[in-house]
């Protein structure tokens, strides 16, 4: 049975203009110990397919799906109440901004132990040593001094490391890192996702990275879920998703990194992700894609076998080249 | 933080001083004689009045006048009222207990009240109770307090005849007030039914005095509050699974509480420099009445020693405000 399963997620936000889809039909499916990134742009869905799932979307937001189940629950049916008992505990979540996550009023220790404190049967004494448990295992020096330490005293990656071992106080079977290293430093982004990845393998929970950065998912995961505009466009393990990029988007994405550029000028995907009022009609990609004709422009894609990577597209590539297999129009 | 304390304390002496040069000129500004309004309608001989001048001092070139003053009051000596021969710090002090009492009322429950009503508006941003709370704010803020005071009386005391028109404590009732805090001295006086009285005879006073703060602090809290609601830290303390009363009730108003301490802090200030009004409506003998009746009299000793001593309360409680500051929010405290 899966970790966390997902079918045809939709997230809409009513705003004084309308309603905007930003999550639109989405699938996912997690296992347990997986290691798996959801890739895309800024404004793709990832972040708000995620904080749906821990129910941290504010109530302007319109949540549907088919099937939302983590861990045998169903979290659609959930009170309040009952997803407060799992979120903090089985499935945690850190954020983009180490610095701003942490509240500058209490010390690191005191929102360590509040967790502890909600979900477990720890007294003070246990919580504590707990707590110091947790920051030796996150790489915290001298645990017992930064217990009492405010945030502004630690630095970014520091703050992100106290973040990691508050979402990992109960001993968590997903955590949710979205763009973990987006605010810090290179050097400290490395640090922080062998970290990730080493506490993954060490707890066997499954881990979902949300990230802009193919850099990134090629060091550290095993499988890729691709997301534009609200919508999954392809999902493959991450070493065939660098080989051979099914969907054109994909393609587009890992031309424009650095590494396989061999031009002197860097290959871009030109436009923007479509937003509230110019979402086109067809495939929502058509407008930007190399590949789209009339009939990608008139007509929504539909997902294509798993072997082509489930790629939302009427010709996925293989080898960069698109197959035109049902050339009716 | 005693060094911060301290540090504070070093910018009161220039404030100090300010102010006793506002509140001793500030009086003599007022155009009238004070020996003349001594006299009242009797006229007073050319030599009568030298001879009256000569023994306030008022003869004096100004500056001297101010020395003496100033020299006074490091002596612990705020002058004598000329109208009343008393020294003005027992006048004083004979009374602010009466203010301090409606004050301390009133500011509590303008706390108690205003703080839970922002943070509940904010969480419930746009819905009835936040806009049915603002609308209501907004009311109380802009009611004219004697009308205001009338109004009650005229609902609770004349009407329902609830609570008394006017006083702190009934006349049936006749005891020593060692503290001058009426609701203490009359409980300690064992009088059966004082401590009653005095409660009833707070009530309307309370609430008219706190009507105004409690709309500044409601409305405070709550921008605060929303400010604080989008914040990174409050969706951290959510995905924790914290309930929310412990989410919006710690980790949002501790955030949220360095603008609200500034607005309560400024109203004490203002509540102890005498709520003119209500002390007026409600026949509440405290220092606003007596202080509008200095300056009606040109009773300068009582003016300008009154003055100081309420610039030097609020000096305090801003002082207490500072301090409070760091204490809640750990990175003021570095600077």
């Amino acid at each position: 049975m899966p970790l966390l399963e997902i079918r045809n997620l939709t997230v809409e936000f009513s705003t004084t203009s309308g309603a905007f889809r930003a999550v639109d039909g989405v699938d996912i499916t997690v296992e347990p110990g997986d290691l798996m990134a959801i890739v895309g742009e800024s404004g793709s869905g990832k972040s708000v397919s995620m904080l749906a799932v821990m129910g941290l979307l504010p109530w302007t937001a319109t949540i549907t799906a088919d099937l939302m189940a983590f861990n045998g629950h169903d979290l659609r049916g959930m009170t309040a109440k009952q997803r407060r008992r799992i979120i903090g505990r089985d499935m945690s979540m850190i954020f983009q901004e180490p610095m701003s996550s942490l509240n500058p009023c209490f010390t690191v220790g005191f929102q360590i132990r509040e967790s502890l404190k909600k979900h477990t049967d720890l007294d003070r004494k246990g919580r504590q040593e707990r707590a110091v448990e947790l920051m030796k295992l996150v790489g915290i020096p001298a645990p017992e001094k930064r217990l009492g330490a405010f945030p502004h005293q630690l630095s970014g990656g520091m703050s992100q490391r106290a973040m990691i071992a508050m979402a990992l106080a109960c001993e968590p079977k997903l955590l949710i890192a979205d763009e973990p290293t987006t605010a810090l430093d290179v050097t400290i982004q490395a640090q922080i996702l062998e970290l990730l990845t080493g506490l993954q393998e060490r707890t066997g929970m499954a881990l979902i990275l949300i990230t802009h950065d193919m850099g990134v998912v090629a060091e550290t995961v095993k499988r890729v879920q691709v997301q534009y505009a609200g919508q999954k466009v392809e999902e493959q393990e991450v070493g065939a998703l660098f080989d051979d990029p099914h969907h054109p988007y994909t393609a587009a994405l890992l031309a424009a990194l650095p590494e396989r550029a061999t031009e002197r000028r860097l290959p871009t995907i030109p436009g923007v992700v479509p937003g509230q009022f110019d979402r086109p009609t067809g495939c929502l990609f058509s407008p930007r894609c190399r590949f789209a004709d009339a009939h990608c422009k008139a007509v929504e894609p539909v997902q294509a076998s798993p072997e082509m990577g489930l790629a939302l597209c009427h010709y996925p590539l293989s080898h960069g080249e698109p197959t035109k297999k049902e050339q009716a129009s | 933080m005693l060094r911060f304390v301290l540090s504070r304390l070093v910018t009161f002496i220039p404030t100090f001083f300010g102010v006793t040069l506002v509140s001793f000129a500030f009086i003599r500004l007022l155009p009238g004689d004070p020996i003349q309004l001594l006299a009242g309608e009797r006229s007073v001989s050319p030599e009568r009045y030298a001879e009256l001048e000569a023994q306030l001092g008022f003869d004096q070139p100004l500056w001297q006048q101010y020395f003496d003053y100033l020299f006074g009051i490091f002596q612990g000596d705020l002058g004598t009222s000329f109208v009343t021969r008393r020294p003005v710090l027992d006048e004083f002090m004979a009374l602010f207990p009466a203010t301090l009492e409606l004050s301390i009322c009133a500011i509590v429950l303008a706390v108690l009240l205003g703080i839970p009503a922002g943070v509940i508006a904010a969480v419930n941003r746009g819905k009835f109770f936040d806009q049915a709370l603002m609308t209501t704010a907004l009311v109380g803020y802009s009611m004219p307090i004697f009308w205001w005071a009338l109004l009650l009386i005229i609902v609770f005391s004349s009407g329902l005849g609830w609570t008394p028109v006017s006083g702190r404590i009934s006349l049936m009732y006749f005891f020593d007030t060692p503290t001058g805090f009426m609701l203490i001295d009359s409980a300690m006086s064992g009088e059966p039914g004082a401590f009653r009285s005095a409660v009833s005879h707070l009530i309307l006073p309370t609430i008219v005095l706190a009507t105004i703060p409690l709309a500044i602090i409601a409305r405070q809290t709550r921008s605060a509050m929303l400010e604080v609601l989008g914040e990174d830290y409050v969706r951290t303390a959510r995905a924790k699974g914290l309930a929310p009363l412990r989410v919006n009730g710690l980790h949002a108003l501790r955030n949220a509480m360095i603008p609200v301490i500034t607005v309560i802090g400024l109203s004490v200030g203002t509540l102890l420099a005498g709520a003119i009004l209500t002390e007026t409506i409600f026949s509440w003998p405290g220092i606003g009445k007596w202080m509008v009746d200095s300056i009606f009299r040109r009773d300068y000793q009582a003016v300008q020693g009154g003055l100081l001593i309420i610039a030097v309360i609020v000096m305090l409680v801003n002082l207490t405000v500072d301090i409070l500051y760091g204490a809640i929010n750990p990175k003021i405290r570095k600077r």
